[in-house]
């Protein structure tokens, strides 16, 4: 590793830990910030007085802030994410048994996005201006357009329960692959549409961007096939920008996660911090979105680093792209 | 004068594509409901009319009506105000934030710009819809919340594209000149940095207001959002959605209006982009 190289690292690490510090420090400072006593903003009105003591003494509520907001740093770090009010299970282990399912289904949505938009977008280029390139532009952006859960509860409604292809709702059995697999399919099309569009036009734009380069037209005048040219030469440097924003897209698609797995009624870590939510656990929605949190900048963390080897002029700062980061 | 004429050529331009076209139409439909709701809805968006619940569509009821027999097509023109006061609200306090604390990261000192900067990272390492849930967690399902959120979450876009114009502008000659001349900071920022500016940022504007609406129909589908009985399209997604087995009709209905919309304001914004500067907004 060179020297550049290893500086870029480090500066890319330091404020990956500020920002989950500060993530930390933002999911902190909503229970400080919760207007009156919170005992009964976390726990709700309906709870009884010798609760809501045993509730504040258990929590440590009733020490200063300071002592707490050290407290919650130490026992995040040591992975304590803290104890469940309601069913006095640790917190992270219901995030660590739930994290599994959600991130198959946002890789697997990411991994179709690419295997059906990187070819799409190829053809669009290679096409340009043609009927065909025309509809895909504008199916790109319905795609990226319609939310998330409005194409799971389409897809819903038609492959399940017009026309009985698939089965409805949850997760399927435990242990039984392809029940679970036929029942991934809607969550895993709803989730990845928008992203296909997505992906499709990113690559059609950066493949027209490659295709106007001086070594490409160098290439076909020394008589190299079309084929070569565009799937050998072209593909590889015009795939640099998708790959950037794969990263992104995992965390990206943590969010409309949440809602497809509603929709489906399936286990994730989305329904966890939505159940959470609608019980007034506040202690479950800090941990688990605390943990999408430290997923979505980990990924990213990874891509940006392996992204920079690939393409040496991001962590000089000298493209368009890393400026704007 | 001046401003409106330059306006009336963007829009021109925008209307000119196809795409633009049926963007620029459904984005004044949507207005047209959400500002004068009270007179296009045919009845009461909350008359109930229990004898009649899930009827299908008829001339009283052009859309049909819903589980308490409220009519679905009024109820769909007053969650178009809904969905505009929400996301104009929204969009004016993240635009108004994020710049101020995007054009003060450009002019103050690499420390505290830094920091500015790691606030942004710290917000959008949130996705936006969990960063809401967190926040409702909190304080609890209401509108405010909602515009809330939907403001915090945004804010940090507008901050980075504010600061990237501003450097761009901060050495220019004219600015020099102004400061020589003994202009105050204040003056140069809201004269001269501003109105340089603010281009970009109104189309990012345009084009965040499709992710505003998405992010107020999801809380509100959730029901952790804008509160029944107001008639919010995710209100509406999940009334229909709950009662599928009695009928199709609503939670059709009612998810296909917010797909049109979304699409409408996604091509509006999109055209917008291009037809002021198609390098804006790239990645997003």
């Amino acid at each position: 590793m060179t020297k550049e190289a290893a500086r870029y690292f480090v500066s890319r690490l330091v404020t990956t830990v500020l920002v989950v510090f500060g993530a930390m420090l933002l999911l902190f400072s909503l229970t400080t910030i919760v207007p009156g006593d919170p005992a009964t903003a976390l726990l709700g009105p309906q709870a009884t007085p010798e609760y809501a003591r045993r509730f504040i003494e258990d929590m440590g509520l009733d020490q200063p802030t300071y002592i707490r907001l050290a407290k919650f740093f130490g026992n995040v770090v040591t992975g304590d994410l803290g104890i469940d009010v309601i069913s006095g299970r640790s917190v992270s282990a219901m995030v660590w048994s739930v994290l599994p399912s959600t991130l198959i289904l946002t890789f697997s949505a990411i991994g179709l996005a690419v295997l059906l938009g990187v070819p799409l977008g190829i053809f669009a280029a290679t096409h340009r201006g043609s009927v065909v390139d025309h509809v895909l532009a504008f199916t790109s952006v319905a795609f990226i357009a319609v939310p998330s859960f409005v194409v799971a509860i389409f897809l819903l409604l038609i492959f399940s329960i017009w026309l009985d292809w698939l089965p409805v709702l949850g997760a399927g059995r435990e242990g039984d692959f392809w029940d679970q697999a036929r029942r991934s399919i809607l969550p895993i099309v709803s989730l990845s549409l928008a992203w296909i569009g997505f992906i499709a036009r990113l690559v059609r734009t950066s493949m027209l961007e490659v295709l106007g380069e001086n070594y490409i037209r160098t290439s076909r005048a020394y008589g190299l096939s079309e084929r070569l040219v565009t799937y050998k030469y072209a593909l590889k440097n015009a795939c640099i920008p998708t790959i950037a924003v794969l990263g992104v897209g995992v965390g990206r698609l943590l969010g409309p996660a949440v809602l497809v797995e509603i929709v489906f009624a399936r286990p994730g870590i989305g329904r966890l911090v939505y159940d959470a939510v609608t019980s007034r656990n506040y202690p479950v929605v800090q941990g688990a979105v605390l943990v999408v949190v430290i997923v979505f900048v980990v990924i990213n963390l990874i891509v940006d680093l392996s992204y920079s080897a690939i393409d040496p002029r991001i962590r000089r700062g000298t493209t368009s792209q890393s400026q704007a980061k | 004068m001046n401003a409106l004429r330059e306006a009336l050529v963007v829009l021109r331009r925008v209307c000119v594509t196809f795409a633009g076209g049926t963007g620029f139409i459904i984005v004044l439909a949507v207005l047209a409901f959400a500002l004068f709701a009270p007179w296009i809805a045919p009845q009461d968006p909350d008359r109930l009319d229990v004898l009649h619940r899930f009827a299908g569509p008829s001339a009283e009821h052009w859309l049909g009506s819903d589980q308490l027999g409220r009519d679905l097509f009024s109820r769909i023109v007053f969650g178009a105000s809904v969905a505009m006061a929400v996301a104009l609200t929204a969009i004016a306090i993240a635009l108004s934030t994020g710049t101020l604390l995007g054009v003060l990261a450009a002019f103050l000192p690499p420390r505290s710009e830094r920091l500015i900067l790691i606030l942004f990272d710290v917000i959008l390492s949130f996705p936006n819809l969990v960063l809401a849930l967190a926040i409702v967690a909190v304080f609890g399902p209401s509108t405010t919340i909602v515009v809330a959120v939907a403001a915090i979450t945004l804010a940090p876009n507008f901050g980075r594209v504010a600061r990237a114009q501003t450097l761009t502008l901060r050495n220019a000659p004219f600015l020099e000149a102004e400061r020589i001349l003994g202009a105050s900071g204040w003056r140069i920022v809201v004269h001269h940095v501003l109105p340089n500016i603010l281009g970009p940022l109104i189309v990012l504007a345009s084009m965040d207001i499709p992710i505003v609406i998405t992010i107020e129909a999801g809380l509100s589908f959730l029901g952790l959002g804008v509160r029944p009985p107001l008639a919010s399209w995710g209100v509406l997604i999940q009334d229909g959605y709950q009662f599928l087995s009695d009928s199709w009709i609503p939670v059709v209905v009612s998810s296909l209006t917010l797909a049109i919309a979304t699409l409408g304001f996604t091509l509006f914004g999109e055209s917008l982009r291009d037809a002021v500067d198609p390098r804006i907004g790239r990645e997003r």
